[in-house]
């Protein structure tokens, strides 16, 4: 089943061109990988889609254009994790997290709201932090705030702009498990920009390679983590280099 | 525990407490001043003013009763009024700075008054009507204008871009302010007193109006509790969970660009109370909405009344601009809040 579609997308801010002529389509079950080098566009698509930069060209979800549906309706179907964070005041992760419900909240009451909201918590680790101010948090705890907030939110879509930045590890290993999991269900698909090829590699179920503001290659993961496109878009041999690297564990 | 923290807002104990605090530095405000009345006498002319018999002393009577009362009613109603806009622009904007006076609101508003007074601008039979009526147009006036100057250079309507324009516009204001005064230096006194603000010789019909507006804007505000919260967080953020984020700035800004005009069209432009009541009241309610707003109101109806009973006590029989207090007592309070903020929460 079809999600989402994205037909002939293009941002540009002022003389300048991000990107243009993207077009993809997102199907139920996907994990569509956003790969590219730095400032190939790869952020700004995930904010076009958000609705936070104006675009050409079409995005429909559920084949009707995204920008008829409310916000509220929008957050429930399509859930946005930034990549930076930064809050102002001392709120508590909870009252954070429990913004993830506001648009359940504000268009038809919440009663499962809480039970949501903890087990949002439960799934981030965020659970003993609940209480303490986010001012107080590393950049990593602050992150998975955020994906708890988005996790409560429960849309269809999830879209995450380098889900695991600043993350230990373990928590790496969580979020994209967590993520994996959460995919599953009927009706769900997963766009992630990722920086980690290696990551990208494991659990993208297809890829879109961004290079000098289009689209180089998209697809099967095997077709678009091909060398030729890998090396032409990065300027150095990716696959030689991943493999020194991983070699070192042997 | 957990169904305790589970409630956003305040018990009704907190409320009475808040309240509480607030009414007694209005009837304090209310018995001291240039002639001192004790409380009995204050609740005798009371009584008697309600059961409309002959006061014991009619003079005390009309001290209390048309000159201090309607003063500190105004006195009460725009500290609440500017505090609860600054808590909730600083929250719209996700910027401790933000206020009417950073937003350039009051600096266009007292550039009305102003020109009002300069131009002896007045309709007829209604003494200072000129200045009240330009003070509010202007106020809303500016606003417009830094909201459509914004727009035009960014139309995503970020929120540095608002800050920014504010204080440029408020810088502009104050310039062509000054210009007014060299040009009409018989008006210097005048116009001082305004822009430093005050609300000597208030009435209750200026009590009124404040109230309903407040009662009004306020009511307003506080619905979007929730929605700013989510500003606070972030703007990006708020659009991700669902909020109509142009619909509520919008609303938010044509609100508070209200209340501050009437404010200031009734007590000239006070500075420092929309500033620095809300950074007080954050560090006790904590930044969420629900508990901030509500509670910035009865703060900085408190801190004002307390600041115009010094204004017009300190140095009697001279009276200050209250202003001159407010932004003596709010900076000095100011640094200390960010030092012992900066420690902390910083």
């Amino acid at each position: 089943m079809k999600i989402l579609s994205v037909d002939r997308l293009g941002v540009s801010f002022g003389q300048t061109t991000i990107f243009q002529d993207v077009s993809f389509e997102l199907n139920e079950g996907d994990w569509l990988m956003m790969v590219g080098p730095n400032g190939s566009g790869k952020s700004t698509l995930v904010r076009a889609i958000s609705g936070a930069v104006r675009y050409s060209g079409t995005i429909s979800y559920l084949d009707g254009d995204i920008r008829r549906l409310r916000p509220g309706e929008l957050a429930r179907n399509i859930g946005i994790l930034a990549q930076n964070h930064y809050v102002g005041y001392a709120f508590t992760v909870r009252e954070v997290v429990r913004l993830g419900r506001y648009a359940y909240k504000r268009d038809h009451g919440d009663p499962e709201g809480e039970e949501r909201i903890r087990q949002a918590l439960e799934a981030t680790g965020m659970n003993a932090l609940a209480d303490k101010s986010v001012l107080h948090l590393s950049g990593g705890e602050l992150q998975r705030v955020f994906l708890a907030q988005l996790f409560a939110q429960d849309p269809r879509v999830l879209i995450l702009d380098e889900p695991t930045n600043h993350l230990d590890l373990i928590y790496q290993k969580q979020v994209f498990e967590l993520v994996s999991r959460w995919r599953e269900e009927p009706g769900r698909a997963v766009i992630s920009v990722v920086h980690d090829l290696s990551l990208a590699r494991a659990y993208g179920t297809k890829a879109l390679l961004l290079y000098e503001r289009r689209a180089l290659a998209q697809g099967d993961m095997d077709h678009v983590f091909n060398p030729a496109y890998l090396n032409a878009a990065y300027g150095m041999d990716v696959t030689e280099w991943m493999r020194t690297m991983l070699g070192q564990w042997t | 525990m957990e169904g305790k923290r589970k409630r956003e807002g305040y018990g009704l104990w907190t409320w009475v407490g808040l309240a509480g605090l607030m009414l007694v530095a209005m009837a304090v405000a209310v018995c001291v001043g240039s002639v001192s009345i004790s409380v009995a006498d204050c609740l005798q002319a009371f009584k008697a003013a309600l059961t409309g018999a002959q006061a014991a002393d009619p003079g005390t009577a009309s001290i209390l009763l048309s000159v201090r009362l309607p003063r500190v009613l105004c006195v009460a109603l725009s500290g609440a009024s500017l505090s609860v806009c600054g808590a909730a622009m600083q929250g719209l904007l996700k910027n401790p700075l933000a206020d009417g006076s950073t937003l350039g609101i009051s600096s266009g508003a007292s550039l009305g008054a102003a020109l009002a007074i300069v131009f002896g601008l007045q309709l007829p039979q209604l003494p200072f009507s000129g200045s009240v009526v330009l003070a509010a147009l202007f106020a809303f006036g500016s606003l417009i204008v830094i909201l459509s100057l914004s727009y035009m250079l960014d139309s995503s309507f970020s929120t540095n871009t608002i800050i920014l324009l504010g204080i440029v516009f408020s810088m502009f204001m104050s310039s062509v302010l000054s210009l007014v005064v060299t040009f009409a230096p018989d008006k210097l006194k005048q116009i001082t007193f305004w822009t430093m603000g005050s609300l000597a010789g208030s009435s209750y019909q200026d009590a009124l109006v404040l109230f309903a507006v407040l009662a009004v804007c306020g009511a307003i505000l506080i619905r979007l509790a929730e929605e700013l919260n989510a500003f606070a967080i972030g703007e990006e953020n708020a659009m991700n969970v669902g909020v109509d984020v142009r619909r509520v700035r919008l609303v938010v800004l044509v609100t508070v660009s209200l209340l501050i005009g009437a404010c200031v069209s009734i007590g000239g432009t006070i500075g420092f109370v929309g500033l620095v009541t809300p950074h007080i009241i954050r560090l006790l309610t904590g930044p969420n909405h629900k508990r901030l707003l509500p509670a910035s109101m009865f703060g900085g109806a408190t801190f004002l009344t307390l600041a115009d009973l010094v204004a017009r006590t300190i140095a009697a029989p001279l009276e200050l601009p209250i202003g001159v207090v407010t932004s003596f007592v709010g900076a000095i309070l100011f640094v200390y809040i960010y030092y012992k903020v900066g420690r902390t929460a910083r």
